[in-house]
């Protein structure tokens, strides 16, 4: 499942972030911003319009994450 | 300045967010350098204090960032200044590293990047103040043993809150941090997390409720609504008083030393139309950006400001921008400068640069003299649809223009754009804070010295060479028409009538608009010496609607929708993106559109006349 399709409210784990380019640099980021495997993530909220971009928890951190940004993190829900 | 050989140079290094600027105003206060790092428009803030035993700190604040391997301009010189490798900057004795002490987890991973480059450096944990309200435990020992390097608590927001800091410092060069193996960093923080930190609950519960109301699909852009309703109710109810102030000033003071002149008539046209004219023209923008930048701070500093970018970010990426380019656009709705200046906040360089390209678009505050004069002469008063005012329905499409093709230019620049990567939101929602006065002061300060020095400078030489232009050659003997007519610019007024009488220009029109290139609403005072009025703006008002077709007036309104002569625009432009390329695109796409635009309405509101 990706990030950009959890309900909200919902609490997953990280299993890792795609790159969708070479050395993708959207990527890289959202594993310097924590999102590597193992990390648990819940999504928060979504944008007024468009439910666009989400509001992500990771740590102690919130993160405004756009759906394409979103969709690159693999994640599985919390047991 | 006395510096003595002990001196030892700080760098401050940390993520956003971390509380790093609130701690060097408060180890610094107002004693700071802003400039730019050579070659590049990011800011280089450096400072300097004295420790209780004497001892003189120079202390750099570099520019945030998430990670050394540099994702932005601004983290590339954070990692090449920390490295010895910037051009014309020293390596740093001892690197200061900032994290916020309720933040770690995303913090810590950037400390043990910061401690792989094998510098002397210590840790400052920020915010200890927030930590110990939340229940946070934090074993302090236990986390030096862990990353082998001095970390000590600071509260940037407190007096003396940093002076265990200070204290150690002053104590010695700290050891030379550990360079590791090149292990994982994330788990070796979660490790560090586990060893030395307690944290009841991973959230602050008043950031979860702020956040409930503030982030909710219909209070919160209620909200935000309500709270840009009050910032141009504020721009505008205080700063006109002062604005006129500072011009009656400004005049008053020009007459009394033109008086002492009156022997040297050319002399003091200088003094008074020339510089007092043109330092009045600077400083009458001041109390604009002042009150403008004193909320954005305020909502900068409070975390409010990424919230509104979260909330519209959906609508704004359809044009080609990002949430972030809302609140410098909506400055650009009082003075397109303090809103140039606000893009600072946006960090993709492209939406920077797009935002800061159409932010003339929106019409500013000078604008309204012309469309006042222009709608009163032309426009009839009356009701339309039963409840509108027509005056004012065509006030309102002419905000509604400039908005739509602010829309449509930045739509363009992305389709022309050769750079067709992702632009990235990937945006932190910090905790909420309470803005500190003194960090809002020092903010304060710094966006009006870099206007005053940096944009005064060429709007005040500018304002003389339009002097120069519009009082040389003097009238002949014996001449009838008013001076301006004999001087330079009136034969470029001329000039300029062959190519703008297409678009329905007069040759009046036409001198107005060059000394209406210092500042859009100086065009209504020309026009009405152009026709040999004493400024008043009735009398003027008969004229043109006595002289001038309706076409013409359409037309002269056309053209300030997009009119690119605001010198002091191009000015701030030129400073903010420092490359004169910038302001030539801008400066072309501008007259551009004005004229295709004035061309278009001439053209067929005669048609539609005849």
């Amino acid at each position: 499942m990706r990030l950009s399709e959890l309900s909200q409210g919902s609490d997953a784990i990280v299993q890792e972030v795609e790159n969708v380019s070479e050395g993708d640099p959207i990527a890289r980021r959202l594993r310097d911003y924590g999102f590597v495997r193992g990390e648990p993530v819940r999504l928060v909220g979504r944008g007024p319009i468009g439910a666009d971009p989400l509001l992500v928890q990771i740590g102690y951190t919130r993160f405004a994450l756009r759906r394409a940004e979103a969709a690159r993190v693999l994640v599985e829900g919390a047991a | 300045m006395n510096e003595s050989v002990a001196s030892l140079r700080l760098a401050l290094v940390g993520s956003p967010n971390c509380g790093k600027t609130a701690l060097f105003n408060l180890l610094t206060g107002g004693r700071q350098k802003v400039a730019n790092y050579a070659g590049v428009t990011v800011e280089r803030k450096e400072g300097r204090f004295t420790a209780p035993s004497g001892r003189g700190f120079q202390l750099l604040d570099l520019p945030g960032a998430y990670s050394l391997e540099a994702a932005s301009p601004d983290e590339m010189i954070t990692r090449d200044v920390c490295l010895g490798n910037f051009p014309g900057e020293t390596v740093p004795d001892v690197i200061v590293c900032v994290a916020d002490a309720t933040n770690l987890r995303l913090h810590l991973r950037f400390v043990l990047e910061v401690r792989r480059l094998g510098r002397p450096m210590v840790l400052a944990l920020n915010m200890m103040d927030a930590a110990r309200k939340r229940g946070i435990e934090i074993d302090v020992p236990k986390l030096e043993a862990a990353l082998g390097i001095p970390v000590i608590e600071t509260i940037a927001v407190r007096r003396n809150g940093a002076a265990e800091l200070v204290r150690r410092l002053d104590g010695g060069l700290p050891q030379v941090a550990a360079v590791d193996s090149g292990a994982d960093l994330h788990a070796e923080v979660r490790a560090m997390i586990n060893d030395a930190i307690r944290m009841p609950r991973r959230t602050a519960e008043i950031d979860d409720a702020i956040d409930r109301i503030v982030l909710h699909p219909l209070l919160g852009l209620g909200l935000l609504g309500v709270i840009m309703f009050l910032i141009f109710q504020a721009v505008f109810s205080w700063a006109a008083p002062l604005m006129e102030g500072i011009d009656a000033g400004v005049g008053f003071l020009g007459e009394q030393v033109g008086a002492g002149l009156a022997s040297m008539p050319v002399l003091q046209s200088l003094v008074v139309d020339g510089i007092f004219a043109g330092v009045g023209g600077v400083l009458v923008f001041l109390p604009q950006i002042l009150i403008l930048f004193l909320f954005i701070l305020a909502l900068e500093e409070s975390g409010y400001l990424p919230r509104a970018a979260f909330l519209l970010d959906r609508l704004m990426l359809k044009a080609g921008l990002t949430g972030r380019s809302f609140i410098p656009l909506l400055s650009s709705f009082a003075c397109a400068i303090p809103g140039i200046m606000a893009t600072r906040s946006i960090q993709d360089p492209r939406d920077r640069l797009t935002t800061i390209l159409i932010a003339p678009l929106m019409t500013c505050s000078a604008r309204l003299p012309v469309y006042a004069l222009l709608i009163a002469a032309f426009i009839p008063d009356r009701t339309v649809l039963g409840i509108f005012n027509l005056q004012g329905v065509v006030l309102f499409s002419l905000y509604v223009a400039g908005i739509v093709s602010a829309l449509a230019v930045a739509w363009v620049i992305k389709l022309v754009r050769r750079d067709k990567s992702e632009h990235a939101l990937l945006m932190e929602l910090p905790s909420y804070r309470v803005p500190h006065p003194r960090d809002i002061a020092i903010g304060l300060w710094e966006r009006a010295t870099i206007f005053l020095k940096r944009v005064g400078g060429i709007i005040l030489s500018l304002t003389i060479i339009l002097w120069f232009l519009s009082t040389f050659p003097g009238a002949p003997e014996g001449a009838t028409d008013p001076a301006i007519n004999y001087s330079l610019a009136g034969t470029l007024g001329r000039w300029m009538h062959t190519v703008f009488a297409p678009i329905g220009f007069n040759w009046q029109i036409c001198i107005a608009l060059v000394p209406g290139i210092a500042a859009r609403e100086v065009a209504v005072s020309s026009l009405a010496t152009v026709y040999a009025l004493s400024g008043n703006e009735d009398g003027l008002q008969a004229i043109v609607a006595t002289q001038w077709s309706l076409a013409t007036a359409l037309s002269l309104l056309a053209w300030y929708v997009f009119a690119p002569m605001c010198l002091s625009t191009l000015a701030t432009v030129r400073r903010e993106t420092n490359s004169w390329r910038q302001v030539w695109i801008m400066t072309g796409y501008l007259f551009a559109l004005a004229y295709v635009a004035s061309l278009l309405t001439y053209q067929i509101a005669r048609a539609m006349s005849t």
